[in-house]
């Protein structure tokens, strides 16, 4: 116990730190590439072209169908064979983004789906352009029915970016394994890891549900406040 | 609801009608055509509509109503024909080419003929104030206090000044068709579409939305009407229009079409409703 506190921590927790660093930085960096991506795809998939549609659907299913741990090894490992060579940081950021992406326009498909056309309609009938319709109205409520799920997303991708340790970037879960092959206290170490990553995605989550709340309508927010409360605790059975 | 709702440059009260000047029209809709895949939902239609007219288009369900005062602002393309809106040609028919003008002009056209929806389409996070100056800010230009100050004006006269804060969710149908007709009105319109303005509406809150109508029709803005509001038609109604299988059956004033249909269709579409 004494070791632990006054020796392992002083030592190697600043290490680990500067892994979560890492970490954070591969998952705000690829967060932004699947966001800008996902939502090209999604509107390149409802322009109604149909020479972008098949690609981009293929797109979608096959990352989606193929584990991301093996997307970023064909990334890391076999592109250099093609003549492009990344770093490991880049080569996951790439591998998370397009992964990310994937799902993304998945969900940015639908929540532009889900919007009444009549809002549309209705920019139209007072002379606003497409663009404009698009950026004043339909993103807008779009991103109010995605913010939820993308915001789920994040979280997920906060954690899965623990995979690009074996592509050799120095984040958090891989920062642990080298402290642990130099102390062989792994039941220690993997608890310090597993507290960051805790402490960062519980952040996170409270991140989301503050952006949600700002994103509600202020009549909208106790509503959707007190519903909340009773998904998140379900009656006591007596 | 007997206030001034035309703040702006409007024609004058009691604007002169067709009958006392010949007025240049201010929109001229000819041999127009729409189809929908296989369905031919217009074949064929002619509509003229003077400057301060009130239009009326009736007819059976099916029968094109919709869809002539969707394809006059373009929000549906048609297929052929002509439209002419205050002198400008947005569509027409060059040789056998049918020839659309580009979505800038159609735009502009759209912001000075302004429609009212059926289910009201406000803009759902937004606000009631920030729905009626999205079309004065985003699409004229105007400085947003000045589009303020003028939807404040809009709002008092459609008696919801006290609802500018609130969002589309929080009011009733009627008051939602309100401020539907503030944000037409905000746009200072040459033209205002109506699409079955009161279809959605609880009974009761149906004659707060016709007094809204009636006062604008009295001020000379030139409104064309999809309604089944027959009596309502009758007394306010410059024209009728009797729309059934995509053409126009007949056109003339209410007191013609309502009580001496001369065509059998119309009679027979007049007694059903009527009944």
């Amino acid at each position: 116990m004494y070791e632990f506190f006054f020796v392992l921590i002083p030592r190697y927790f600043p290490f680990l730190l500067e892994g979560a660093v890492v970490t954070l930085e591969l998952s705000f960096l690829s967060m932004a590439f699947g966001l800008v991506l996902g939502m090209g795809v999604a509107l390149g998939r409802l322009s109604g072209r149909k020479w972008l549609e098949w690609p981009l659907a293929a797109y979608v299913e096959i990352w989606r169908d193929v584990p991301l741990i093996v997307q970023l090894l064909v990334i890391y490992f076999t592109l250099p064979s093609i003549g492009l060579t990344l770093p490991a940081f880049w080569a996951g950021v790439l591998g998370l983004g397009l992964n990310l992406a994937a799902y993304l326009s998945e969900v940015f498909r639908a929540a532009i789906l889900s919007i009444d056309p009549g809002q549309r309609a209705a920019g139209l009938s007072i002379g606003m352009s497409r663009l404009m319709i698009f950026y004043r109205i339909t993103l807008p409520l779009a991103l109010r029915i995605a913010i939820p799920t993308v915001g789920g997303y994040f979280i997920a991708l906060l954690k899965d970016s623990s995979l690009v340790s074996f592509i050799s970037v120095n984040e958090l879960l891989r920062n642990g394994t080298i402290v642990i092959s130099n102390t062989f206290r792994n039941m220690e170490v993997y608890m310090m890891v597993a507290i960051i990553y805790f402490v960062m995605s519980f952040v996170a989550s409270v991140l989301v549900r503050h952006i949600e709340q700002r994103l509600t309508p202020r009549h909208l927010r106790r509503k959707q406040r007190s519903g909340k409360a009773l998904t998140a605790r379900p009656a006591v059975m007596p | 609801m007997s206030a001034r709702i035309l703040t702006t440059e409007a024609p004058a009260p009691g604007v002169p009608t067709a009958e006392t000047v010949p007025a240049k029209p201010l929109l001229q809709v000819r041999a127009l055509h729409k189809s929908f895949g296989a369905v031919n939902v217009l074949r064929g239609v002619d509509l003229t509509v003077n400057p301060g007219e009130v239009s009326f288009v009736i007819g059976p369900s099916g029968g094109g109503k919709s869809t002539l005062i969707r394809c006059i602002n373009f929000l549906e393309t048609p297929n052929a024909g002509e439209i002419m809106f205050d002198g400008r040609l947005l569509c027409r028919e060059e040789g056998n080419v049918f020839k659309v003008e580009p979505e800038r002009i159609l735009r502009a056209a759209r912001s000075e003929m302004p429609m009212v929806f059926q289910h009201f389409n406000l803009f759902s996070h937004r606000t009631v104030l920030e729905n009626v100056i999205e079309g004065p800010v985003m699409v004229k230009r105007w400085p947003r206090d000045e589009a303020i100050a003028h939807a404040e004006k809009l709002l008092a006269e459609v008696g919801l000044a006290d609802k500018a804060d609130r969002y589309p969710d929080e009011l009733s149908g009627g008051q939602k068709q309100r401020v539907a007709i503030a944000r037409a009105l905000a746009m200072r319109p040459k033209l205002i579409l109506f699409d079955e303005p009161t279809s959605a509406l609880d009974p009761e809150l149906v004659s707060g939305i016709l007094d809204t109508i009636r006062a604008l029709a009295e001020q000379g803005m030139t409104l064309i009407i999809v309604s089944h509001e027959m009596g309502f038609a009758r007394r306010l109604a410059d024209v009728v229009h009797f729309i059934a299988d995509g053409t126009i059956v007949e056109s003339g004033p209410p007191a013609r079409i309502f009580d001496n249909p001369d065509n059998p269709r119309l009679a027979t579409f007049i007694r059903s409703i009527l009944h």
